[in-house]
């Protein structure tokens, strides 16, 4: 077997093992060191994903897919777990047992990318539960914190349900179609009520990773209650994974006249609720949440027209960018700010705060799709794709959507900016956080401005099968 | 040298956010900028021969898989708008703060407003022009929260949603417009030329509907115009001055430049229904402002007349698509000229509000009175301002009022009968205005109420030549638009 075809994901679990072997004999002092091999890891697999640039094949007996959507989520995931990584030694450093966490994290991003990866319906079950299964341990590492268990119970038991109804409409769809290989599949038709209720099954499942209606509930609370480099990292990289894995599936059954209209009534379903759900929302890192939901909804507009506009693609895994720079800043800021949460607490920042009182605005704003910003590029992207694949109402419930995020976010930025400081100078957690948070402020509008050549190389990104 | 004139504000907006400078500095800073920025558009401007299509052209390939690029150039009516948001933005940028804080960030606001001010006149890419468009939004919506009184919070937000909702309607007709062109192209030029949508019906109409209300929102017309009197009241001064000078004239610019010029078959269809909701607005906007007693609401609402006079000129100007050409490029002319007459009469008027503001912070015009004799150089600004509003003869106002409606005496005689009615009403309103402010006794509470300051005198002075300049010898602007080729084959 091609060993070499996994390698970013063999320097995954290197550095996973690493890390936790280094987390054995390190001090209880020192256990932040562990980012260290797990930086190292992600930095091998980012330039190992390079190896497959151009390539477009399936590998491992057709299980794992070598083609555009797996070198996007790979570097994807990569980019937005490291950033995330950089958080956690600040933020744990009383906790004397958070050696574990970067093996944990590791160890989901390998499942994320697997997500996106998979080429057969087995291996995205093994995918997708090995991305939940340790995302239950990220969520609730606070062990001793209420609303982080709880929120690591609402994850468990959303996750445990909508893995129960993946692996069922798995089952249905295998049954019914005679294979689980995405290339053999792609050949089937599937009409009988009980394959399209796999079918519905799965997406089901998958809309619980996305943070998409129907298993989208546990997203706030995660955002409220898991450590804020957990609840950034659980926010975006599974999300990444879903999207794209749901992507793939959709376009291999291309005549399917049930699957669109569903992924679209999922789409507008998402984010109305996150939207709504949000509006008056006092607690900003719920607020997060929610925003974050919504956002799956948007993504979900380039899955419902996958291979009916030839944008979709690039479209989907530019928004996706745009979403985990965006919601990693903003989560960068909580973390920066010590996980203050409370919407009256942010009055008066961009007095004492400057710097990172823009972070938080320009990534709210690129939430918004304010121009030049690359969540601008991102929602075009989405609206010219929705529009040219026929679902031109599907673009108009985002855009009326969009008008209502605004509410919410401005709920916030007027605060921040307009309205004077009644404390003195918060604390912070460090220059490192701090710097996330500005870096990826700055990237959301240099790499806005440079979006012109991805999206000329993006039309020639394949998916396979 | 388009270019350098959007560029310039966006670096020094830069420049201000990051390098600490002093509040005399800055404002230094800004003026120098504005100043330049105006200049490189004179440039333009001397070197510019009207009739000829797009001028000063420069295209640089940006996003070349969906037809996107810097594009910039102007005709006659993107040059005269330019120009007139150009000077405006220098009046406002030199007129003192209402509230002195922050000195540094509000002029890199007001810098990074010109910046997208200028490149939504200047732009030739439908995506740009988008793009600049929500910068507009942004940068007003930061100006009006953070240095805006009363009920500022409320009246940004308020502002923000509505607009908002403005321009994603507006993208969204764009992107259903561009889709249409094969290879896409978001290119202003070939989009007149190849007249996308020509032939198709509810497509069209659609695409349409999305930009007229988009643009509505902007313009305002009735009835979506109720952002615009809080966000004016709320405003600081010279914000509210580029409110009704700059921004509003993006509607109006947008109604011109793409449903009439991009979409001219289906713009024909339905001219009549946009004249009739202008219609509307000319008369709603004037009542209304009669029953004002706030002094910059009554000005606010003259807005929404006002433009409600040059979307009438447009609708007439793109009513058919033979036929009437006298009149409907007369029409257009004068929908023109009402924009740039407008910007700097109205501009005028909310810097001379904000000169009351900032001297008794308060625009209930029951309290004011008698105002004539301690301050005769305020009251000689505000009569001549609020003459030239009301369409005096020999003012800017004038020369396009009667255009508009020469024109549309000669396509819908009947809309323009009922909106001669809105000219009656608003020179009532201006006139009880000015009497309540200057005449009668004056309140024991203004008595330390001190005339314009000379620089204030000054700035409003060098606005308001230009009022009287247009308005006896109209001849320069009215070549210098040169509307007859704008309706035959785009650009002019």
């Amino acid at each position: 077997m091609p060993v070499s075809d996994l390698g970013p994901e063999i320097a995954l679990i290197t550095g996973a093992i690493a890390a936790l072997l280094l987390a054995m004999v390190l001090p209880q002092r020192r256990q932040g060191w562990c980012l260290a091999p797990a930086l190292a890891a992600l930095a091998v697999a980012g330039v190992r994903a390079f190896a497959h640039v151009n390539e477009a094949r399936l590998t491992f007996s057709g299980v794992w897919a070598l083609d555009g959507i797996t070198l996007w989520a790979r570097l994807l995931i990569v980019v937005a777990t490291a950033l995330c990584l950089i958080l956690a030694p600040r933020w744990f450093e009383t906790d004397r047992r958070h050696g574990e966490f970067y093996t944990m994290v590791l160890f989901s991003a390998l499942g994320a990318i697997a997500m996106a990866a998979a080429a057969d319906l087995m291996q995205l079950v093994m995918a997708v539960l090995l991305s939940s299964i340790t995302g239950y341990v990220l969520a609730a590492w606070h062990r001793d914190w209420a609303l982080s268990v709880e929120a690591g119970m609402k994850y468990f038991l959303i996750g445990a349900l909508a893995n129960a109804l993946l692996a069922i409409g798995v089952i249905f769809l295998m049954g019914m179609a005679g294979t689980s290989d995405y290339a053999a599949l792609k050949q089937v038709e599937i009409t009988s009520p009980l394959g399209l209720t796999g079918l519905a099954l799965i997406v089901t499942g998958l809309a619980f990773k996305l943070g998409a209606v129907p298993g989208h509930t546990w997203v706030p609370d995660v955002a409220e209650g898991a450590p804020a480099p957990a609840a950034a990292f659980l926010t975006i990289v599974p999300k990444i994974g879903a999207a794209l894995a749901l992507y793939r599936l959709v376009q291999l059954f291309p005549e399917q006249d049930m699957l669109r209209p569903l992924i679209a009534a999922l789409s507008l379903a998402t984010m109305t609720m996150g939207n709504l759900a949000a509006l008056w929302q006092d607690d900003v890192r719920r607020l997060i949440g929610w925003s974050s939901v919504s956002q799956s909804g948007y993504a979900l507009m380039a899955v419902a027209v996958a291979d009916l506009s030839t944008h979709a693609l690039p479209s989907l895994i530019w928004f996706l960018a745009a979403y985990a720079l965006a919601n990693l800043t903003g989560l960068a800021v909580v973390a920066h700010l010590r996980g203050r949460t409370a919407l009256g607490d942010y009055a008066g920042l961009g007095r004492t705060r400057p710097l990172i009182t823009a972070a938080l605005i320009v990534s709210f704003l690129s939430l918004i799709g304010i121009p030049p910003l690359i969540g601008f590029v991102g929602k075009l992207g989405l609206f010219i794709v929705t529009i040219d694949g026929g679902y031109t109402w599907l673009a108009l419930a985002a855009v009326l959507n969009t008008v209502a995020s605004l509410f919410y976010y401005a709920r916030v930025i007027a605060p921040m900016y307009f309205a004077n400081a009644h404390d003195g100078r918060p604390a912070t957690l460090g220059w490192e956080v701090g710097a996330v948070a500005v870096f990826c402020a700055v990237a959301l509008i240099g790499v806005g401005l440079v979006s012109g050549p991805y999206l000329t190389h993006g039309a020639g990104i394949v998916a396979l099968p | 040298m388009l270019t350098l004139a959007i560029m310039l504000p966006f670096a020094a907006a830069v420049l201000l956010a990051f390098v600490p400078a002093s509040p005399r500095v800055s404002r230094a800073i800004a003026i120098a900028t504005a100043a330049l920025s105006l200049l490189a558009l004179v440039v333009v401007w001397i070197g510019f021969s009207p009739g000829q299509g797009f001028h000063a052209m420069l295209e640089i390939p940006w996003i070349p898989a969906l037809g996107v690029a810097w594009r910039v150039g102007v005709d006659g009516i993107s040059l005269s708008l330019a120009l007139m948001s150009g000077l405006l933005f220098v009046a406002a940028i030199a007129w003192p703060m209402d509230r002195e804080f922050n000195a540094r960030q509000y002029y890199a606001w007001f810098l990074f407003l010109e910046g997208a001010s200028l490149g939504l006149f200047l732009t030739l890419d439908l995506l740009v022009f988008y793009v600049f468009f929500d910068l507009s939004l942004v940068g007003m919506y930061f100006l009006i929260g953070r240095w805006g009184h009363g009920q500022a919070q409320r009246s940004a937000l308020k502002f923000f949603l509505y607009t908002l909702v403005g321009s994603l309607l507006i993208l969204l007709a764009i992107i259903a417009l561009v889709l249409m062109t094969d290879p896409l192209t978001f290119d202003m030029r070939e989009l007149i030329a190849t007249q996308p949508v020509a032939g198709m019906d509810l497509r069209a109409g659609l695409i349409l509907l999305g930009f007229v209300i988009g643009f509505a929102i902007k313009t305002p017309l009735f009835p979506v115009h109720t952002w615009l009197p809080p966000a004016h009241v709320d405003a600081p001064g010279p914000a509210s001055a580029i409110l009704a000078g700059v921004l509003l004239k993006m509607g109006t610019y947008g109604l011109v430049r793409i449903p009439m010029q991009m979409m001219r078959e289906t713009f024909a269809t339905w001219a009549l229904a946009l004249a009739i909701v202008a219609l509307i607005s000319i008369l709603w906007g004037s009542i209304v402002a009669f029953a004002q007693e706030n002094l910059k609401r009554r000005i606010a609402y003259t807005s929404v007349n006002h433009m409600g006079y040059a979307v009438l000129g447009i609708a007439v100007a793109g009513s058919a698509l033979t036929g009437h050409e006298a009149a409907r490029e007369l029409a257009l002319t004068g929908a023109v000229v009402e924009m740039v007459a407008h910007g700097l009469i109205t501009g005028a008027l909310f810097l001379i509000a904000g000169a009351f503001w900032a001297r008794a912070q308060d625009y209930d015009l029951a309290h004011y009175g008698g105002l004539a004799g301690s301050a005769p150089r305020l009251m000689a600004v505000t009569w001549l301002a609020s003459f030239a509003s009301l369409g005096l003869p020999g003012l800017a106002g004038f020369v396009a009022e009667v255009q508009i409606f020469i024109g549309a005496f000669a396509v819908w005689p009947w809309i323009a009968a009922i909106g001669l009615l809105g000219l009656i009403v608003t020179a009532a309103l201006f006139l009880g205005m000015l009497q309540r402010l200057f005449f009668g006794e004056r309140p024991p509470a203004l008595d330390e109420f001190t005339d314009l300051t000379w620089s204030e005198l000054g700035i409003l002075a060098a606005v308001l030549v230009l009022v009287v300049l247009i308005g006896v010898w109209p001849a320069w602007l009215l070549d210098l638009i040169g509307a007859g080729t704008a309706l035959t084959i785009g650009g002019g």
